[in-house]
């Protein structure tokens, strides 16, 4: 074996990448049950591939046969079911993990310095996947997959000057058709995924560059013993991965309770009018995107049309995926986790998740007069929180932030 | 630390209430109460759907086969009694009529139930089934209560007239619950799996603690290095 593993160093650093990433990896030993979800986001990706790759085998990308291979792999293709509900229910629990994963980096300060480049390689990566999905959703060819295609895409369309024909362009039709399927397919099983793996690739390289943030916010580098060992830190194998190995269990049992017993969950990871196959002729009542993309749905319909463009709107929904870029300047505490932040961060935490979700929900209702003015409050408290971040984050006492990490 | 994940799942479990209370405002529908596991009233739903439903609706995404492996049924039961068409044993259930005729006939294209059950739900069907009225108005003399100017006739007219109420609404419960098994053949085995790779789970995450709690001894007591 010893043999082996030098042979095989001699030609490429195996040994040396293990210890990096891993056995030397000095991790802060007061993780805490946030710290689960970034490895879950791996776990959920790696199940998305391979997931992709059988159903791949069996679909049809061709807006004449997509509906129907679907149902194919639903009823024919030995464990089709099971592969197609994998795959759907992943693309949600995906969303809820890393949901959960950047409210982790709100928390405690994870975007802050030395960790600025992290935190936007992980809003990239983040924008990728709501393509990723958007685009994956199209391909049952589904009621919901075409409309909601044709709104999302006809957006493009509101581009001053160039619109029309930059819709065309993306389109390569007049309308969402069989061309548009083609290239959504193209794009979700093999653009996409590629770039999500080379950013997950980077977004973890940059975080062993810099070492991981921890509940407390302390760095833990900045308290070594004589070794050069951070006094706080253990090696992130084997103690944080027999951790991690308990979290991803916990995470199959609800992800398989999804999968077995409500893999539609009531609408919300396919939605009932998506089981009616694509009609161009015949809008449905209501369009609404699926749960993942409704926040930025509802600030897309909060900003009224101006001078008889929709662009406004466009422009808004982008504002608000890229607002989250600019997190780690527009935050001027001193201290990074919320255990040591000054009450005026608190607050405006809170009113940022209530908007988010409020928002989330929001975007699945049809408009009404008081669901309209409820999404203009709310895409103006969203906006808030990040252009008055500079002013709340410089106020308010700040507890003392220990020199060691803390027990809990 | 606990506090937190506390309010966040209380404030989770509240939204879920709230969106579902949400979900069934302004509709009116009675409880289909089917079971997929009644294999007697999936069989007589079979029956019941191939006599009164398969001459206008076709189920395409479904095989005859299919249906008598799924529901117990021998092929030469399934040819005796729920093949009309000259359909062979291992195609799908096309509707017979044509699609010219039924244009002319209803003034559209009965659709396919394939997948009725998904899109609608089995209330919706339940319901459907049991609330037309007469309405001389309409082309067939007859209205729906939750499908305004349907097309459609009271095909189970008969045997509303026939049966008590009671039976009628069984018979209307197993034609539901065959539609649901026929929306997804894999839910007959869906659930039970899902059970036993829950067990499964569990013992995994039993044996996951346990390992991970034996490791931790060494952060806990401050002697990770002491093993190297």
């Amino acid at each position: 074996m010893d043999n082996n593993k030098s042979w095989i160093d001699q030609r490429f650093p195996l040994t040396k990448v293990w210890n990096e990433h891993l056995a030397e990896y000095y991790t802060p030993r007061n993780f805490n049950f946030w710290y689960f979800f970034g490895s879950l986001a791996m776990l959920v990706l790696v199940m998305q591939i391979v997931t992709g790759i059988f159903l791949t085998m069996h679909f049809k990308p061709d807006a004449a046969n997509a509906f129907a291979s679907v149902e194919y792999i639903m009823r024919d293709v030995d464990w089709g079911w099971l592969i197609r509900y994998l795959h759907s229910t992943g693309a949600s629990a995906f969303f809820i993990v890393i949901y959960l994963h950047m409210y982790r980096g709100l928390l405690y300060g994870s975007y802050k310095a030395p960790r600025e480049l992290i935190w936007i390689l992980g809003m990239v990566l983040y924008i990728a996947l709501m393509a990723e999905a958007f685009m994956g959703y199209v391909l049952p060819w589904g009621q919901m997959s075409y409309w909601g295609a044709q709104v999302i895409i006809s957006l493009f369309g509101s581009v001053p000057f160039i619109g029309p024909e930059l819709l065309t362009w993306i389109l390569g039709d007049y309308a969402v058709g069989d061309p548009a399927l083609n290239r959504f397919f193209s794009l979700h099983v093999i653009a996409l995924p590629l770039i999500l793996v080379v950013l997950v690739f980077l977004h973890i390289v940059a975080l062993h560059t810099v070492g991981s943030n921890n509940p407390d916010g302390v760095e833990i580098k900045k308290n070594k013993d004589k070794d050069g060992i951070p006094k706080d830190g253990i090696p992130f194998h084997p103690y944080y991965s027999v951790k991690d190995i308990v979290g991803v269990v916990v995470f199959l049992m609800l992800f398989s309770a999804a999968v077995f017993f409500a893999p539609a969950m009531n609408g919300y990871f396919l939605e009932h009018a998506n089981f009616i196959e694509a009609n161009p002729l015949k809008t449905p009542d209501h369009i609404a995107p699926l749960w993942y993309l409704t926040p930025f749905y509802s600030v897309l319909r909060a900003i009224p049309p101006m001078f008889g463009s929709q662009f406004p709107g466009v422009v808004g929904m982008f504002a608000a995926l890229l607002i989250l870029l600019a997190l780690p300047w527009l935050d001027r505490s001193k201290v990074k986790s919320i255990r040591y932040r000054s009450w005026p961060y608190k607050v405006a935490l809170g009113i940022f998740v209530v908007s988010f979700i409020v928002l989330g929900w929001l975007g699945m209702q049809p408009v009404t007069e008081l669901n309209a003015l409820l999404a203009r409050i709310f895409t103006a408290a969203y906006f808030g929180f990040f252009i008055l971040m500079p002013w709340f984050t410089s106020i308010g006492k700040t507890k003392e932030v220990p020199a060691r990490v803390t027990e809990k | 630390m606990k506090k937190l994940l506390n309010t966040t799942i209380s404030v989770l479990a509240g939204l879920t209430i709230s969106f579902n209370a949400l979900a069934v405002v302004g509709t009116t529908l009675d409880s289909a109460n089917t079971d997929i596991n009644d294999q007697k009233s999936l069989q007589n739903g079979a029956k019941m759907f191939m006599n009164y439903c398969s001459g206008c609706h076709s189920i395409a995404f479904m095989r005859y086969n299919r249906i008598g492996k799924d529901l117990n049924i021998s092929d030469a039961d399934v040819e005796k009694n729920l093949m009309f068409s000259g359909d062979k044993i291992g195609e799908t259930i096309t509707s017979s009529m044509s699609k010219v005729g039924a244009e002319k006939w209803f003034g559209t294209t009965p659709p396919d139930l394939s997948l009725v059950s998904r899109s609608k739900g089995v209330d919706w069907i339940y319901t459907y089934l049991r609330s037309f009225y007469k309405d001389e108005s309409r082309p067939f003399g007859v209205n729906n209560k939750i499908l305004v100017n349907a097309s459609m006739p009271d095909v189970l007219w008969e045997l509303k007239q026939n049966k008590s109420a009671e039976d009628f609404d069984q018979d209307v419960r197993d034609i539901t619950n065959f539609l649901d098994y026929v929306g997804e053949p894999a839910k007959l085995v869906r659930v039970d799996l899902g059970y036993k790779v829950l067990a499964f789970l569990f013992v995994l995450f039993i044996l996951s603690y346990l390992l991970k709690k034996e490791y931790w001894k060494d952060v806990k007591y401050g002697k990770w290095r002491a093993k190297d």
